[in-house]
């Protein structure tokens, strides 16, 4: 690129410290509206992440970090051996399953069939019912569940009822817990998860299309041949990001369907940690939990990651 | 051009058809049925006769919400939070997503690592817990608004964006001696109105729908924002549901009516708002489907 004149944000490249200092001496003010962010950055994000240390303490607050005494892995081994402990775990990973299995398909499905339609106001008004419940909070989202599943007044109950049959308290059985979970969670994101299919969906060029049909290839064997590829690289995508999450369900959702008589199914890690950690005060032990949580996340990325770069050449970085 | 359609392929665009429709039924009715039950009796409610229409319509259960002196005030709590954490929000993102979008900054790709490495790593809740506590933070409006700051997706979105601008325009004005703050204000703000107007909204919906962060940070009621009342509300309620028909406490003053107008006048914003969110968000999604 031609430049007139020499601009003083770009200087010739000097290597070492001397030049590096030039450099920021020069652009000081970029450096300078970087402040409040990396403040923040260290303070809330970094501080925390170091002050994770009291995993590996006896930690009392009145005493803080420095002064509480070390425990070396107790934390850690009482979470793997106590039996109470390793249900939080299976119950996340378990929740976490049934999200991939069900839920991670369901917007790629709403996406192709999206895409089939051929008529674009019922496309768009498909499109705009299903974005909607996206923008809900959960509480809302609980409380349509609520209206439906509610034992006295619920509406699928009353359906239950009218049919002869009795009525379930589906809201305060562990063995519907996770149903409910997934099926919400399915209610409330999957036209939107759907998005980022159908922008993958637009991004094939029509010219394959057309090739295709020249060449006789039926509508299957165009979603097969072209369709599918296309999309593989979301597809990948967004599944290495859910494998990255499998220990986090947000306890945003699962917080508020949750009751005493459904912990066996689906108290999980991070709902576990709020009642135990920030009611009960034991910060040690759900320190340990969360730092758990977030080593097995990373390196659950780095490996899936890894892996699909292999397989299918794609990855997140 | 005409497309000629087998009778197989006629089937599935009809049955394609069909089961769109159901779907999007299946996401219309549960909503449909809140609002009606919010228009009805009590005692339609409890005998289970309400589906998609109101029954005994009446205004019964809004005008309790309005005399909600408890709902109002989370209410006012909430716009308040919306406001104030939007408005860090954008003023952190924008500053920060600035300098780290010029290619030719020393240390960018080491600044960005560190930011990013915060998204794949999280720092666990318990010692930011305490870090907001040590910070006298506990119990504060500022709980809730301080923390999550600049959040980090909402962050590679904008120098993503950012990233997209022609740089002679900046260097341009900074021939003509503008400093850097006033083109970020003057200059890159004003063409970024897109990525702007979808974090804005991505940052206020999400003020106004979260409750977990009250919930860990706020124990002073007066100081509860509206989804935290919800969650109390709708909590309890689900606690009474168990016990309902085993005793027969009175169920002619069951508050499930006033739950559900409480629930549609708390959706209210965000419906209101939909037409632009739906715009917006798209774009936004669909940026964050871009890798850098």
């Amino acid at each position: 690129m031609d430049r007139v004149t020499p601009m003083p944000a770009k200087p010739e490249k000097k290597s070492g410290p001397a030049g590096f200092l030039k450099f920021v001496a020069r652009n000081r003010a970029l450096y300078i509206m970087l402040i409040p962010g990396l403040a923040y950055l260290i303070i809330f994000k970094y501080i925390p992440l170091a002050g994770s240390v009291i995993a590996f303490q006896d930690f009392n607050i009145f005493k803080g970090v420095w002064h509480s005494p070390w425990a070396g892995f107790k934390w850690f081994e009482q979470f793997f051996t106590y039996p109470q402990l390793r249900r939080l775990l299976l119950n996340t990973i378990i929740i976490s399953f049934y999200q991939i299995l069900f839920a991670f398909p369901a917007p790629i499905l709403l996406a192709l069939l999206l895409n089939e339609l051929r008529s674009m106001i019922f496309k768009r008004t498909v499109q705009t019912i299903v974005y909607l419940p996206h923008f809900f909070s959960w509480t809302i989202v609980f409380g349509f569940t609520y209206m439906l599943l509610s034992v006295q007044t619920g509406l699928l109950n009353g359906l239950i009822e009218s049919l002869g049959f009795e009525r379930i308290n589906f809201l305060q059985k562990a063995e519907y817990f996770r149903t409910i979970i997934v099926g919400t969670g399915i209610w409330k994101e999957t036209g939107w998860s759907a998005i980022i299919f159908l922008a993958a969906l637009a991004g094939i060029s029509p010219t394959l299309y057309e090739a295709a049909k020249i060449d006789g290839a039926n509508r299957f064997r165009q979603l097969w041949h072209i369709t599918l590829p296309g999309i593989m690289p979301a597809v990948v995508i967004m599944l290495l990001l859910k494998i990255g999450n499998i220990l986090d369900l947000g306890a945003e959702q699962i917080y508020m369907f949750l009751n005493e008589l459904t912990y066996k199914t689906g108290d999980v890690l991070d709902t576990y940690t709020y009642r135990i950690g920030i009611l009960g005060g034991q910060y040690s032990l759900t320190t340990a939990i969360g730092l758990f949580k977030s080593v097995v996340g990373f390196l659950l990325m780095v490996i899936a990651n890894r892996l699909s770069k292999k397989i299918t050449g794609e990855g997140l970085y | 051009m005409a497309i000629k359609r087998s009778p197989g392929e006629k089937i599935f665009d009809v049955l394609n058809v069909i089961f769109l429709a159901i779907a999007s039924l299946l996401v219309v009715i549960p909503v449909v049925h809140v609002i009606a039950g919010s228009f009805s009796s009590t005692q339609a409610l409890i005998q289970n006769k309400v589906f998609l229409l109101p029954v005994d319509f009446n205004l019964d259960n809004y005008q309790l919400v309005i005399q909600n002196k408890t709902f109002w005030n989370t209410f006012k709590n909430s716009v308040l939070l919306v406001i104030v954490g939007t408005a860090i929000n954008m003023v952190m993102t924008l500053v920060t997503a600035y300098p780290l979008s010029k290619s030719y900054l020393r240390g960018r790709k080491f600044l960005i690592l560190a930011f990013v490495f915060t998204m794949i790593f999280h720092a666990p809740l318990i010692p930011t817990y305490i870090l907001i506590r040590n910070l006298g933070m506990l119990d504060t409006f500022w709980a809730l608004v301080v923390p999550p700051a600049i959040g980090m997706f909402n962050l590679i979105l904008c120098i993503t964006f950012f990233r997209s601008l022609p740089e002679e325009l900046f260097e341009a004005a900074r021939v003509d001696g503008m400093s850097e703050y006033r083109i970020l204000w003057q200059i890159a703000v004003p063409i970024s109105m897109p990525i702007i107007v979808t974090l804005l909204l991505f940052y206020a919906v999400n003020h106004w729908n979260s409750y977990f962060n009250a919930l860990i940070y706020i124990t002073n009621r007066k100081l509860y924002p509206l989804q935290l009342y919800l969650y109390h509300l709708l909590a309890e309620a689900n606690a009474i549901d168990n016990y309902r028909g085993v005793t027969t406490v009175d169920l002619d003053t069951s508050p499930q009516g006033l739950q559900l107008a409480t629930i549609v006048v708390a959706t209210l914003p965000i419906v209101i708002i939909y037409p632009f969110l739906q715009k917006h968000f798209i774009k936004g999604a669909m940026l964050g489907s871009l890798k850098e």
